[in-house]
């Protein structure tokens, strides 16, 4: 899909990128890097609005330098910042939209009804986008650039703004992107937590610099920690303790937890062993009458590419891991 | 209302989401018309843009009214003429839109900023660059679109004044000339006026700030050249009439078409630019529209993403 080969951009003041090499495939894949690591530099060069300063870049097969037009057309782009006029439709907005990519009258219609379906407006749609809440005008946003039907769109920070119910609704629909209508995704984010539940795959970029590329699964690796937290009752005053106490006594070792963090030292990482262990633990939670608050699996986060790169040692990163997921 | 929304949506969301997945994605596999067709296309909703079409009732009011204002006087001629069975219409082709300067002038100080300063104000610019199109095409459809919407204002009352000239059965030869005459000078007067308008309004995202500015520009440049020409008049130096109606729109399209276009001049005086003269019209003209195309096209260089 995009093929990047030691791609650099530099201002009179700053370097962008920086001999970048990557390699995306199909799917959905997040860039992440903190602001001002170069994201939306790159999505520029791949839409072919601004010059590399060398290197070269490929967008399905195109090269960014001179097939721009062609590439534009292909491909779909939401812009990180609000782009909408609050006086007109949603309808009207994208069918102009759908035009300016090219599709006939009819077809701008059609695909501009369907689209807008797929993203979750329905009678909204015919009314001023400036009345919209800011769930909704990403929808829009999202919207204008799926409506020509590209073979990928660029997503710059879609989730910026959201609340978390939004945040999650708005990655459920990147993934169907992909999923359901057979479209590969780029999705920038600042946040690496999100992207790990979304991606495929996912390419980190710090300083225009690439950090680390490869699949999700391949940072996530499943060594299925579980985390439980439980209430405190009459009886037993300290759950946590009588939990791990209790636990202790059928020969389930802990883990270490993530001491010296707040709120850490009610939470108990376990070592899951399959289906077993969690009869295990709702049984003895059920036996000693407490309440069960959450049991969920914990993975490895995305957060530890950075302190991969340290040479900490696993019990640090277990404990990173614990702060990002906490 | 505000954080009712949020709670509503997801609901609505998640209660459809059955429906979309029956529906399913239907991909796209029609022609797609690329660059020229997006320009195009750019081009027809800026025009209809101009008039208020495919945007809020509130937006049609004002273009609309200044439309009926143009051509009513128009009207009111060609009733008088065929009343009268005058000889001749009261008012030349190509007087008309300099007596109505001041309607045109607001026109374009209304519809310049609302072309242009929205797509900059709502950054709807970078959005269109991630198109098909180029700098070039976004340039040229929105100045050919208010060129395009000006030529539909100044031109019409002309069209009413020439069927209105021939119901009265006015001599056709005289009366297709003048029509042809007037045609030309309002064309030339569209591009100006437009150029001039979008160049202004382009450089703020204000809307307000571009309207403010572009009767500025336009009326009071007008107002001043008037003023040193009657000066000029007063004190009968003639001779610097002439060359100071380069130095505002309205009397350089003035000068230029008593010039070349059979016009009478309404410079004071009534002495237009001799032939010699008019050459520097027209060429002070063309390249003012020249140069305001250079002032977008450089402008919006710089206007990416």
């Amino acid at each position: 899909m995009i093929a990047t080969e030691s791609l650099s951009k530099r201002f009179p003041r700053v370097t962008a990128l920086d001999r970048l090499s990557v390699d995306v495939g199909p799917g959905v894949t997040g860039l992440v890097g903190a602001n001002g690591a170069g994201k939306s530099t790159l999505i520029k060069i791949l839409l072919g609005l601004s010059p590399a300063t060398e290197g070269r870049a490929e967008v399905l097969g195109l090269d960014v330098a001179t097939k721009g037009a062609a590439i534009r057309e292909r491909v779909g782009y939401m812009p990180e910042h609000d782009c909408l006029p609050p006086d007109v439709s949603a309808t009207e907005f994208v069918v102009h939209m759908a035009r300016m990519s090219g599709l006939p009258p009819t077809a701008a219609r059609e695909r501009t009804a369907d689209t807008l379906r797929h993203v979750g407006l329905y009678e909204e749609r015919y009314r001023p986008i400036g009345g919209y809440s800011t769930g909704m005008k990403q929808r829009v946003k999202l919207a204008q650039a799926l409506v020509h039907d590209p073979q990928l769109v660029l997503l710059d920070e879609p989730t910026n703004g959201l609340d978390p119910v939004g945040r999650d609704e708005m990655l459920g629909l990147i993934r169907r992107i992909y999923t359901d209508f057979g479209i590969s995704v780029l999705v920038t984010s600042h946040l690496l937590g999100e992207l790990e539940r979304t991606c495929d795959h996912v390419v980190v970029v710090d300083g225009g610099k690439l950090l680390r590329s490869s699949s999700t699964t391949d940072f996530t690796q499943i060594t299925t920690t579980l985390a439980i937290e439980v209430t405190d009752s009459d009886e037993h005053p300290d759950g946590t303790r009588a939990v791990r106490e209790a636990l202790h006594a059928r020969g389930v070792d802990l883990l270490e937890g993530g001491g010296g963090l707040p709120g850490a030292g009610h939470v108990l990482l376990i070592t899951a062993q399959g289906e077993e262990t969690y009869d295990l633990v709702r049984d003895v939670v059920a036996d000693l009458g407490i309440g069960l608050v959450r049991m969920e699996q914990r993975r490895h986060h995305i957060s530890e590419v950075f302190t991969n790169e340290d040479s900490r040692t696993g019990e640090e990163q277990r404990k990173e891991a614990v702060g990002h997921g906490g | 209302m505000a954080v009712e929304q949020p709670m509503r949506t997801p609901a609505a969301a998640s209660g459809d989401q059955t429906r979309i997945h029956n529906i399913g994605y239907r991909s796209y596999d029609g022609p797609r018309l690329g660059r020229s067709y997006a320009t195009r296309s750019l081009y027809s909703q800026s025009l209809r843009g101009s008039y208020g079409l495919g945007r809020s009732v509130k937006s049609k009011v004002l273009p609309m009214l200044l439309f009926v204002v143009m051509c009513v006087p128009a009207a009111i001629m060609v009733a008088v003429a065929v009343a009268t069975k005058a000889k001749d219409l009261p008012l030349d082709y190509t007087r008309y839109a300099i007596v109505m300067q001041a309607v045109i002038s607001l026109y374009v100080a209304s519809q310049a900023p609302q072309s242009v300063s929205r797509d900059l104000r709502f950054k709807t610019v970078p959005l269109y660059f991630s198109r098909p199109i180029e700098t070039a095409d976004y340039v040229r459809a929105k100045f050919a679109a208010l060129a395009s919407a000006l030529f539909i204002l100044t031109a019409a009352p002309l069209l009413v004044l020439y069927v209105g000239a021939l119901l009265a059965k006015l001599d056709f030869g005289d009366q297709t000339k003048g029509f042809a005459q007037g045609l030309v000078s309002v064309a030339l007067l569209s591009l100006l006026f437009a150029g001039l308008g979008l160049v202004i309004a382009s450089v703020t995202p204000r809307r307000g700030f571009g309207i403010a500015a572009v009767i500025a520009v336009l009326t009071i440049s007008y107002g001043a050249v008037s003023t040193l020409q009657a000066i000029a008049d007063a004190q009968g130096s003639t001779g610097s009439i002439a060359w100071m109606g380069l130095f505002s729109p309205v009397t350089l399209i003035d000068g230029l078409q008593s010039a070349f276009l059979g016009a009478s001049s309404t410079f004071p005086g009534g002495v237009g630019p001799t032939n010699g003269e008019g050459v520097v019209y027209v060429l002070v003209t063309l390249g003012l529209i020249a140069a305001c195309y250079g002032l977008l096209m450089r402008r919006y260089r710089k206007v990416g993403l």
